[in-house]
């Protein structure tokens, strides 16, 4: 099937298309087991993918469902739908197309089980759940093709491992099914290729044109950038003057809470009125279709938006992208830039707005590696075993499996090619018994294995509560937020957040200031305000670590005599820098103390990225709580972390020492902040912990306990248990990012400079603003808590009753 | 003020908290556990042994099994710190009353050495509201001095309660916490899967005259007037 049918070639025609060389190839290469086309946005990629499925179904022959379409969002699965509708209603072809996620409706879900389209467009997640029923083998039945959109983005987290494991599924179901993925540029396209396919198929890999570069800058302004902060409020006037310019400019935020201030100042200047929009992932789903029919429709000049808008939606004509804030990540501004414009073979525009000095510094660096096309991205580690459990549970809900053939079948996904028997039994006995030392629950079993050998649930009923928690996205538990009256929700808001709130404070939500009344059955309600100074939305939205091709770039621009590419205010922060205190050289660690606010702080310059410098951060506080300096709590930043604490650190020698540190580490692990979050993720995928339950929390009340209770009590009586075994794997790579630790150890081999001061230092300014401190729970924290008890009990006058 | 005859170990006295509630003297321990030096009595609610059985029963997930052991710890520590002559658990000291039947060998046993040689009340819950199989009296109130003591906080004065699982907020730190004023005195939970109610909320507000004080547990007991 290398030729369009003549049918489409007229279609082509009457398009006024010819087809790209990537198309084409696609099709000639159609029957191949599996095929990954790199191709740019406006490439013509998703036509690509589809085009294939399009012609075999055109015949009208086929029964039931034969292509199915994974893409990483919701929005994308409509979009597509949209988007085929046209050659489909053109070209008069015999085919239905239904999308499927968790905003489809109960009714419309129920009919698609029992009558397939032909083409099914949904999500990892709904998919996973599709395959944990009982009647998966009529669905999926003459499966033709499956096409994994964006599959770039799904790779990098464990949404891709579950997708990879439903698809094995899939194959044993459907024999004959061919895997197609499409993906943006990346550094290293092989290994994704060798997820997609199943192992030991090979993969073929089609390269589309990649474009002109893009046309990228920094946004030049006439107001400095400030110090500190995140906001980029200086930058507005700018912003709005290239909004004007434009037709459709996408402008994008690294966090939720910086999107959210930055639209709510961007309203404020807007005197003009333009039609702006705000879209990002904490706003109700009402919220967000209203602003992307909006944007489909030409409505709006501009729209405010976090990584919900990252992946390749067809917004129509933007023709400006704005970057606010450091892109942290080459690979990752390379896609968004892809966003604009597009017009296949037409470079896309962008412009990076730097939200402090520091981020200035950052731009620059990000830039050079844009035009050095020079993208950065870590290896993968295996299959992660969390998701495998949750698979595991999938798969009994969908009936009674044999083990051995089980794990067969996932030892034909890339990355579980290389798991071990044992590895498996250990998850397949966490599912069935709990897997603990104590083999507590031999007649609560999760799982039963018959006389016949096979695997079953012990509680059919169960099912639904295993179906309810299926998925991998790590979400913190967040509460909906609602006008006080009004059934609408607004938005969402982290569950530690609204515990900060009393009543009478203002936070923004979706672009408007509101004020907290009350929590009615764990709903934040909250009433308008026309106030235009809020407390600040501190819902965090993702922060990613800056890659360790990027902190090199800014560490080479350190050693610069003096910095022509830098605009003036910015070479005269890093030559104060280098007057008061000194710069930070790359193989060396610099340390400054100074005293702040009656505190003693000191900074530690060690450019590992965000993850790694927290874990130098919980390690060098650790050892400071036992030379009794009493610290009370750090902040992490990409390049540094600020501790301060009720002494003075004399010589932090002893805190960066490497084998106090690795010794350190190990004791650390087990009882720490960030292994808990991490363990809280794991414990939640493997079906630990509950995220959602059958009847909706009432109240607070008794409801839940903390995971780190649970954390606390396997660590003292279970230490060995898999739980404790993927967090510790898992937090190595991840949020603890020891390995980064162990590159900056070697890369500065015990040179450490200590510069002693009197004040707060230029470089070290923006690190007061920075969110996401982490109070140190010591001496010093009982301390202040006992301070401030008392402080408490005096001022009420209520020494004794 | 301390009495140091009162059989408590240096450590405690460094650690508690006392105070007078109703004419009677009080300890609270940063355990959790209330001690009445001149009663011999040591008080702890809220137990819920037994939970995470219960849970794998219900729903199938299955928890570290290991709250009962981590429970009784804890108390035998608190026993052998205060050395007193009756031990009340105040109600909910199971999580069902399936749970209570079914609890391991090992933990009965533990459960009756701590038991040898005290007057040992279960005062009954809303969770553990029958009778149960294991040594000690089944109550569902006590009257110790000028104090009674019952699960669920009711309109009398000079009462000790459990039932809400308090928790206070100091200094962004959020503990189990006792919370008491001139009437009543609310216990936090003292078992390891439990939960808590935050101090400000109005279900246990309104069970106060005036605005209590929460003694904080952790590794001291600290006293803060709530807000």
């Amino acid at each position: 099937m290398s030729d369009l049918p003549p049918l489409f070639t007229d279609w082509f025609k009457t398009r006024g298309w010819t087809i790209h060389p990537h198309q084409q190839h696609m099709l000639e290469q159609a029957t191949e087991p599996a095929l990954m086309l790199i191709a740019p946005t406006g490439g013509g990629k998703t036509l690509a993918g589809f085009l294939p499925s399009l012609i075999e179904l055109a015949d009208g022959q086929h029964k039931g469902l034969h292509t199915l379409y994974v893409s990483p969002l919701k929005a994308l699965a409509a979009d597509i739908k949209r988007n085929l509708r046209t050659p489909v209603t053109e070209m008069d072809l015999p085919i239905r197309i239904e999308d499927r996620t968790g905003d489809t409706t109960y009714t419309q879900k129920r009919r698609q089980r029992a009558d397939p389209p032909h083409i099914l467009l949904t999500t990892p997640e709904s998919l996973a759940l599709l395959t944990s029923y009982e009647d998966a083998p009529h669905i999926f039945k003459g499966l033709q093709r499956i096409i994994v959109d964006e599959i770039h983005a799904l790779a990098e987290s464990k949404r891709g491992d579950q997708l990879m494991l439903a698809l094995s599924r899939l194959q044993t179901l459907a024999p004959g099914l061919r895997r197609v993925g499409l993906s943006a540029t990346v550094e290293d396209p092989d290994a994704i290729a060798s997820e997609l396919a199943r192992h030991p198929d090979p993969c073929t890999i089609i390269n589309a044109d990649p474009g002109p570069d893009p046309d990228i800058s920094m946004l030049v302004t006439q107001e400095k950038p400030p110090w500190t902060g995140g906001g980029a409020k200086y930058a507005i006037p700018a912003v709005l003057e290239e909004v004007k310019k434009h037709k459709t400019t996408l402008i994008f935020h690294n966090t939720r809470a910086q999107a959210e201030i930055f639209f709510h100042n961007l309203w404020l200047a807007n005197t003009d009125d333009l039609p702006i929009g705000i879209h990002h992932g904490s706003l109700a789903r009402e919220q967000r279709e209203k602003v992307e029919g909006a944007m489909v429709a030409g409505d709006l000049r501009a729209i405010v938006c976090t990584g919900s808008l990252d992946l390749g939606i067809d917004w129509g004509d933007v023709d400006l992208v704005i970057q606010v804030g450091a892109p942290k990540n080459v690979k990752r501004l390379v896609q968004r830039i892809g966003r604009a414009n597009h017009r296949y073979n037409a470079p896309s525009k962008a412009l990076l707005v730097p939200a402090n000095r520091f981020e200035v510094v950052e731009c620059v660096a990000a830039l050079e590696a844009v035009k050095a096309h020079d993208l950065d991205g870590d290896p993968k580690g295996p299959g992660p075993r969390d998701v495998l459990c949750q698979h595991i549970l999938i798969t009994a809900c969908a009936g009674p499996f044999d083990a051995d053939a089980l794990y067969q079948e996932i030892k034909t996904v890339g990355a579980y090619r290389t798991l071990s028997r044992a590895a498996f039994d250990d998850c397949l006995d966490f599912c069935a018994t709990g897997g603990y030392a104590l083999r507590a629950y031999d007649k609560w079993k999760r799982l039963l294995q018959r006389a016949d050998g096979l695997w079953q649930l012990r509680d059919p009923r169960a099912a639904q509560r295993i179906r309810m928690n299926i998925g991998t996205i790590q979400d913190t538990d967040t509460l909906k937020v609602r006008l006080k009256g009004n059934f609408k929700p607004l938005g969402e808001v982290e569950e530690a957040f609204a515990a900060t709130l009393t009543p009478g404070d203002t936070f923004l939500i979706g672009g408007q200031v509101v004020r907290y009344e009350n929590l009615k059955e764990m709903t934040v309600e909250v009433s308008r305000r026309a106030d235009k100074t809020p407390k600040i939305a501190t819902f965090m939205g993702t922060k990613f670590a800056n890659s360790t091709q990027l902190s090199q770039r800014i560490l080479r621009m350190f050693a610069q005599t003096n910095w022509p590419e830098l605009p003036a205010h910015t070479a005269e922060w890093l030559a104060l820098q280098r007057q008061f205190s000194k710069l930070p050289e790359a193989d060396r660690i610099l340390v400054e103390s100074f005293p702040h606010e009656g505190r003693h702080h000191i900074c530690i310059y060690g450019f590992a990225g965000r993850n790694a410098m927290q874990t130098l951060g919980m390690l060098a506080t650790q050892r400071m709580e036992e030379l009794n300096l009493h610290p009370l709590g750090f902040v992490a930043t990409d390049y540094a972390t600020l501790i301060w604490g009720l002494d003075p650190v004399y010589d932090p020698a002893p805190l960066l020492q490497p084998d106090n540190m690795r010794a350190d580490f190990e004791t650390w692990l087990s009882g720490n902040a960030v292994m808990k979050k991490t363990f809280r993720g794991a414990a939640t995928i493997a079906g630990l912990i509950e995220r959602n339950l059958p009847q909706a929390r009432k109240s607070g009340r008794q409801a839940t306990f903390s995971s780190d209770i649970l954390y606390d009590t396997l660590a003292k009586y279970d230490p060995d248990h898999l739980m404790l075994r993927i967090t510790r794997e898992e937090a190595m790579r991840g949020l603890v990012d020891f390995g980064r630790i162990e590159e900056m150890l070697t890369r500065t081999a015990g040179r450490i400079d200590h510069v002693k001061l009197d004040r707060v230092t230029p470089l070290s300014l923006p690190m007061f603003l920075e969110q996401g401190r982490i109070a140190v729970a010591g001496a010093g924290q009982d301390r202040i808590l006992e301070e401030e008890a008392a402080r408490l009990m005096q001022e009420a006058g209520v020494a004794t009753l | 003020m301390l009495d140091l005859a009162s059989g408590l170990s240096q450590a405690d006295i460094m650690t508690a908290y006392h105070f007078s509630f109703c004419g009677t003297q009080c300890a609270a321990l940063p355990s959790g556990a209330l001690h009445l030096p001149d009663h011999d009595v040591l008080c702890v609610s809220d137990l819920h042994l037994g939970k995470s059985e219960r849970i794998a029963r219900r729903s199938g997930v299955m928890l570290p099994p290991y709250e009962v052991r981590e429970t009784l710890e804890k108390l035998q520590a608190d026993i052998a710190a205060t050395r007193p002559t009756q031990i009340i658990c105040l109600g909910d000291s199971f999580d069902d009353l399936e749970a209570a039947a079914r609890l391991d060998e090992e933990m009965l046993l533990w459960l009756a050495q701590l038991q040898a040689g005290k007057t040992w009340i279960w005062v009954e819950g809303n969770h553990d509201p029958g009778p149960i199989n294991l040594g000690g009296t089944h109550r569902s109130e006590i009257k110790i001095g000028t104090l009674s003591f019952r699960h669920i906080a009711t309109a009398m004065t000079a009462e000790v309660s459990g039932h809400y699982h308090p928790k206070h907020r100091v200094a962004g730190r959020s503990r189990p916490a006792f919370l008491y004023d001139d009437c009543r005195l609310i216990m936090p939970a003292y078992g390891a899967y439990t939960g808590g109610l935050v101090s400000l909320t109005p279900a246990l507000r309104q069970l106060f005259m005036r605005p209590p004080i929460a003694i904080m547990t952790g590794h001291k007991a600290i006293p803060v007037p709530v807000p």
